[in-house]
């Protein structure tokens, strides 16, 4: 047993690090709510001066703000469903007995090790550019008019191409959950007459339910801030149609040079974030107990 | 939030490595233009003649750099002596101070032989601000073949009703030739750059003499409907992203009848290394509306006011613009090759003239480029295909994005309009115009 010397003496120990922490993340925070009260533009100096909420009215009665905040939630929402949909069929094919098991789970993960700017340009030119890509190829060779998939549907093309970047994980991480599966139990279930659908509903989905919930965590994470894959295929538009709220705060920063509505921006974009979390957490955290 | 927090700290660690830099190295900020990447495989003479000064590239793709250039300056970092800056920002940054004046650039640098309407663009005050690497205005490059075979014969210099008239006969979709390619992804610098023209071209400017923008005005929605309307009909597929880049793309495999773009194009697509269609190609003049399509860009080389450089700087950029360095360039690499549209002389050197059949029409277009009359009534502004305000950057850019969505057919040309003329009022309520 520690005396209470020693522990204020641990405590006294630890504290330098501890307040190294906290003030690598207070100060960057502290500086843009600083920023996000002042009228701040780069390619206007001098110009700097108290506006109080001036930014974050511009920000939220920004045309694009509401689009954004849509676009943001469908391709959470979009990316998930392909994910754990996707990632449940794949990671119970790959749990049969197959030749070269091992070189198939590699191929299947390969995905989630590519740069996402790479597989946006990737995706852009060999697969859905309307001239040359791959997909106007099968539709030419049909006799089918090629889709513009980047024009046409820009929202549903990046969700597909944020969607096989992360497929892989979802896929992994459920085959894990997979392996762990009783076996005696699914033979217990076969001799009660249970058919391939009853044991999946049954026995399957429940046993993996816990795995989902960690996929859609930490999925929510990373997909809330998708942004290379918008740069880089299309540039938030056409319109509005693909900016997401990252790319919106990006272009007020540096396509604008505005730091005081980009940190308002930036400060919207941290409550929002924080609201679904806690949705998030509510709504599925019950699981995990 | 996380972006803006990573690009602050990131700003913050470059400026701390930036300071010790020696006084003798040079960091050049530049484009990955073809001429600039040349310009560096050519310094041999440069650092023989200076073996005390050091050079180091930063090449970047114009986005990028623009983001990182004006970042840099705008915060006093000094990471570059020399940066690649367009004759839109020369004359906004010479203004806050930004930039050193270029005076006593040597004897042998002759400021006189710079083209006259480059030459005003990068001045204040009667000033030089930066010195221009090359120039370039808009011409239309096109197929003599499929001209010929839609039964047509392009004038000098033709009107738009001519180049749709044109672009319609051209086009043969089943074989994949589309009559007309032009800029369609959003951009101040990429599809706003050609609307901007061909708009002010029908009478339509940006901002009247009080601030106030003019998208809600018929000119402007005839300009528009006329762009979407010729592109749907004889662009390409996928026009709402392309760009400079992709549309020479196109036009170099084949798939393109007419091309309007900057001049500078001209020689790539004039080049059998690079063009399957190099023997192919003619030329014309920027159509005719009200009154010609005008543009006027430079690419130049400037230094940053917060160097710790200053005079090798000044000698570098010298030697980059200078005669002797085109002359060097068409002693390696012929005379088609050399930097276009920045000097009087290169337009007499006869050499130059038999070696690009593009001279002449480039030299007409960029000294028929009026920077203060860009349309028919009278602005506020400079600039021909961009807005000479610190606010166009932004502004130009957001608009793009709703006449991509336009062409893309995601809205109409009224509502795009609409939007743009609501984001422009906010916008420039914001900065506070009229000022």
């Amino acid at each position: 047993m520690a005396t209470r010397h020693q522990k204020s003496l641990a405590r006294f120990m630890v504290a330098p690090s501890v307040l190294l922490l906290l003030g690598w993340m207070i100060v960057p925070l502290a500086m843009t709510l600083w920023f996000s009260f002042q009228s701040y533009n780069l390619l206007s100096p001098g110009m700097e001066q108290f506006i109080g909420w001036t930014n974050y009215k511009y920000f939220l009665s920004d045309p694009a703000f509401w689009t954004a905040m849509q676009n943001t939630l469908l391709i959470v929402g979009g990316v998930l469903l392909i994910t754990v949909a996707g990632g449940v069929v794949l990671a119970l094919l790959l749990d049969q007995p197959i030749m070269g098991q091992g070189i198939v789970r590699i191929l299947m993960i390969a995905p989630f090790f590519i740069m996402p700017t790479v597989s946006a340009l990737v995706w852009k030119n060999m697969f859905m550019n309307p001239v040359n890509g791959l997909f106007a190829w099968m539709a030419k060779a049909v006799g089918a008019q090629p889709i513009d998939f980047l024009a046409q549907y820009p929202l549903m093309s990046i969700i597909l191409i944020v969607a096989w970047q992360w497929l892989p994980f979802a896929t992994l991480i459920l085959l894990t959950a997979l392996q762990s599966l009783d076996s005696e139990q699914m033979e217990a279930a076969e001799m009660d007459g249970a058919g391939a659908w009853a044991k999946f509903t049954h026995l399957v989905l429940p046993h993996l339910s816990r795995a989902i919930t960690v996929v859609i965590l930490i999925e929510t994470i990373f997909l809330l801030s998708v942004f290379a894959e918008i740069l880089v295929t299309t540039n938030g538009g056409p319109g509005y149609q693909s900016t997401n709220l990252t790319y919106l705060v990006f272009s007020q920063a540096l396509l604008q040079f505005d730091v005081g509505g980009a940190s308002a921006g930036g400060i919207i974009a941290v409550i929002l974030a924080n609201i679904v979390a806690i949705f998030l957490m509510r709504m599925i955290g019950k699981t995990l107990e | 939030m996380t972006n803006m927090l990573r690009g602050l700290m990131g700003a913050c660690a470059l400026t701390a490595i930036a300071v010790p830099a020696t006084a003798e190295t040079l960091t050049i900020a530049t484009v990955n233009n073809g001429d600039m990447i040349r310009m560096q495989k050519m310094t041999k003479p440069f650092t023989d003649a200076n073996p005390d000064i050091q050079l180091e590239w930063v090449t970047l793709e114009e986005n990028v750099l623009r983001q990182r250039v004006t970042t840099d300056i705008a915060t006093k970092g000094g990471q570059y002596d020399i940066v690649t800056v367009g004759n839109y920002e020369v004359p906004i940054w010479a203004k806050q101070g930004w930039l050193m004046p270029l005076e006593d650039m040597g004897e042998d640098y002759d400021a006189a032989d710079i083209l006259p309407p480059i030459a005003e663009g990068l001045s204040l005050d009667g000033k030089l601000y930066a010195a221009p690497f090359y120039g370039e205005s808009a011409m239309i490059m096109y197929r003599t073949d499929l001209m010929e075979k839609a039964g047509l014969t392009m004038p000098e210099r033709p009107t738009w009703d001519f180049v749709f008239d044109a672009a319609r006969k051209m086009t043969d979709k089943s074989a994949e030739i589309y009559g007309i390619c032009l800029r369609g992804k959003a951009g101040w610098g990429e599809n706003m750059a050609f609307i901007t023209s061909m708009a002010a071209s029908y009478g339509a400017p940006w901002f009247d003499m009080d601030w106030k923008p003019q998208f809600d005005s018929e000119a402007w929605n005839k300009a528009l409907t006329d762009y979407v309307t010729i592109m749907n009909e004889a662009g390409p597929p996928g026009a709402s992203s392309n760009g400079f880049n992709e549309n020479l793309a196109l036009f170099q495999t084949g798939k393109c009848g007419m091309w309007m773009d900057a001049t500078v194009a001209a020689s790539f697509v004039s080049n059998p290394k690079e063009s399957t269609v190099a023997d192919k190609v003619g030329y014309a003049l920027a159509p005719e509306g009200e009154k010609p399509a005008m543009w006027l860009w430079a690419w130049t080389l400037a230094i940053p006011a917060s160097t710790d450089a200053p005079d090798a700087a000044k000698k570098f950029v010298a030697w980059a613009t200078s005669k002797a360095y085109t002359e060097q360039v068409a002693a390696e690499e012929g005379w088609a090759n050399v930097p276009p549209g920045t000097r009087t002389s290169l337009y007499e050197n006869q050499e130059y003239l038999d070696a690009a059949p593009f001279a002449k029409l480039t030299y007409d277009s960029i000294m028929s480029a009026d920077l203060k009359n860009p349309t028919t009534v009278e602005v506020p502004y400079i600039g021909t295909q961009w807005i000479g305000i610190p606010e166009f950057q932004a502004l130009g850019t957001s608009v793009g994005q709703q006449f991509s969505a336009a062409l893309a057919g995601q809205s109409s040309v009224e509502q795009a309009l609409q939007m743009a003329q609501q984001i422009a009022e906010r916008e420039m309520a914001k900065a506070g115009y009229p000022k």
